[in-house]
């Protein structure tokens, strides 16, 4: 085989490959402006008519209106507080010289290799007792939990590639230590701030599991947990499901389109784990 | 680097006004509280929990209350008693083809794209992240979407099969318990695929091309380079890749969960060890000491995935000290 068409025949390799990877998202999203029997009666084709009835009867109907208010509260205040608690986590074990340090560390990545789902039956005892069962803080609590130990991680990794004459200079001009941390380290650390954000973002908005044990009130749920409430109670509205998928991958998509680069780098950080 | 941190304390006590001894201590122990949150919640909602979760695998249970301690009595039903024996082994039957499934094509087609990728293409970002698509999706998005394409009747895949005139081919993909497990195999590899390609690509990428111009020298055909040089030089990532998918399959739930619901069904055709797990928490399965054989399970699983992960970090040690 000549080497222009070895190199030519790559192509269409790729494409076709690239259509299967596209296509069932590419169809969620085409079937979810068609109305539910031409949905079901030619699946394949364009909508004859362009409706985005399926997403307001969605909206309003469905609760869905609550499901992305309770996952925005939740995926916002988790990414929040990981960000916060691990970097200062970080920064203290990078900075200071206290002697338990190394054993912290050590004990923070061994996090890094539980299987923390496996907990799950006495974390539902825990919320039970501190009656949080059914409440959107439970949620967050086990996110902050459960993604502190990849941050601390990282943001070590970025703390020990910073030189501390940084912090030095600036104990000089008066700043305090949380001061340092605040207005010297944080700005520099955007990047990485960046990447754990939008891992732990994709983590915890699409998380399905913990809502399923955690929530059991239509109302507090949120998006991948009120799908299935969709799917129960709407199993035949094929345009109506095709609406609710479309309106829960929507976010996540859009934001890739518009920092591909920064989720494609975190995600291989995050290979690690 | 320890005597670097001397000088600079050192240096701090000469330059800075030196505050009383009282002062100072003060001012060490409020650093503290830079580290505490942190440690709280990970102490108290994961490690905690984690010790309950084996310490409860000893225990009876009546209902949610925690009775005597049994021994290693929960195990033993576990593994030994009907109906709990039959389901999983029949689960954990279903975890391992699930894995070995998962490698079979996710793995080596990742691989074979990721060769294309590599090599000098036009588009390559374009490709990278057109493949990382699908892993945007909730898995539970991803279960529900292919239960609706896959539909025998409506769904959009054997509709495409008549089109082209493959009307023969079309089937009940998940509703026969021949084809269910494999199925979903299949979408597993849709949604995982484009997180395989990128860790490839990148042990690709840290094979030197002077080393393939020297073979091309010496005459060494593409397959013999791809053998012999490729393969062996990315076997880290290879490696990281198929301790990854072994952690997955063994802890995969929502796919399964969202496509053939908490029992794995048809008739328990693909049942694996996490659901049997939620069913036995969850579920109602056994309402009087479901709690101890459950956490026995967790145990079970846990012991399985770390033994998995003691490996690859072993093996990330060894590659560390190679370097």
């Amino acid at each position: 085989m000549s080497k222009s068409l070895k190199q030519f025949i790559k192509y269409p390799i790729l494409i076709v490959f690239s259509l299967i990877a596209l296509y069932p998202i590419f169809l969620m999203f085409l079937s979810s402006v068609k109305p539910n029997l031409e949905i079901l009666t030619s699946p394949l084709s364009f909508p004859k008519a362009f409706t985005l009835e399926n997403y307001i009867t969605v909206w309003e109907k469905v609760n869905f209106s609550s499901y992305v208010w309770n996952s925005v509260y939740v995926s916002a205040l988790s990414i929040f507080f990981i960000l916060f608690f691990s970097s200062l986590a970080a920064f203290y074990l990078s900075r200071y010289d206290f002697k338990w340090n190394a054993f912290i560390l050590f004990f923070f990545m061994l996090g890094l290799m539980i299987p923390m789902k496996l907990a799950i039956l006495p974390l539902y005892m825990m919320m039970l007792k501190l009656g949080l069962l059914n409440s959107l803080n439970s949620l967050i609590i086990v996110y902050i939990a459960g993604n502190v130990p990849f941050a601390v991680f990282v943001f070590y990794g970025f703390f020990r590639s910073l030189p501390k004459d940084l912090d030095q200079s600036a104990r000089l001009d008066g700043c305090n230590e949380f001061q340092i941390y605040y207005k010297i380290i944080l700005p520099l650390m955007r990047p990485s701030l960046a990447i754990v954000g939008i891992v732990n973002l994709i983590g915890v908005w699409n998380d399905f599991f913990y809502p399923l044990i955690f929530i059991h009130d239509d109302a507090k749920n949120t998006i991948p947990l009120g799908m299935l409430s969709l799917f129960g109670e709407y199993d035949t509205q094929w345009n109506l499901l095709f609406a609710g998928l479309s309106i829960s991958s929507l976010p996540m998509i859009v934001a890739f389109l518009l920092a591909s680069k920064q989720f494609i780098e975190g995600l291989t950080t995050g290979a690690v784990k | 680097m320890v005597l670097k941190e001397q000088e600079v304390v050192e240096v701090q006590e000469k330059v800075l006004p030196k505050p009383t001894k009282n002062k100072r201590s003060m001012k060490r122990h409020f650093l503290h509280l830079f580290l505490l949150p942190a440690l709280i919640f990970y102490v108290g909602f994961q490690v905690y929990p984690i010790l309950t979760a084996f310490v409860n695998s000893f225990y009876s249970f009546k209902g949610m209350v925690r009775q005597d301690f049994i021994g290693l009595e929960n195990f033993i039903r576990l593994f030994t008693e009907e109906p709990y024996n039959t389901i999983f082994t029949n689960a954990f039957g279903h975890n391992v083809i699930y894995f070995i499934g998962t490698v079979v094509t996710k793995l080596v087609l990742a691989f074979a794209l990721a060769l294309l990728i590599n090599s000098k293409i036009k588009g390559r970002e374009f490709f990278k992240a057109i493949f990382f698509m699908p892993k945007l999706l909730s898995v539970i998005v991803v279960g529900f979407l292919f239960s609706l394409i896959l539909n025998p009747t409506n769904g959009a895949l054997n509709s495409f099969l008549k089109m082209v005139g493959l009307a023969e081919w079309a089937h009940p993909w998940l509703g026969d318990p021949k084809t269910a497990l494999y199925t979903i195999i299949l979408v597993n590899s849709w949604y995982g695929i484009g997180f395989a390609i990128l860790i490839f690509l990148a042990g690709l990428q840290a094979i030197p091309e002077e080393i393939y111009e020297a073979a091309k020298i010496d005459g060494a055909s593409g397959l013999k380079m791809l053998l012999q040089i490729t393969i062996p030089m990315a076997m880290p990532s290879i490696m990281i890749m198929t301790i990854l998918t072994f952690i997955g399959s063994f802890e995969t739930f929502e796919l399964v969960f969202a496509m053939q619901g908490s029992s794995g069904g048809p008739y328990y055709s693909t049942d694996v060890l996490a659901l049997f797990f939620y069913r036995l928490a969850f579920g109602s399965v056994d309402g009087g000491d479901a709690i101890g054989l459950g956490s026995a399970l967790a145990v079970v699983l846990f012991l399985i995935i770390c033994t998995a992960t003691a490996i690859s970090l072993f093996f990330f040690k060894r590659k560390e000290i190679e370097q």
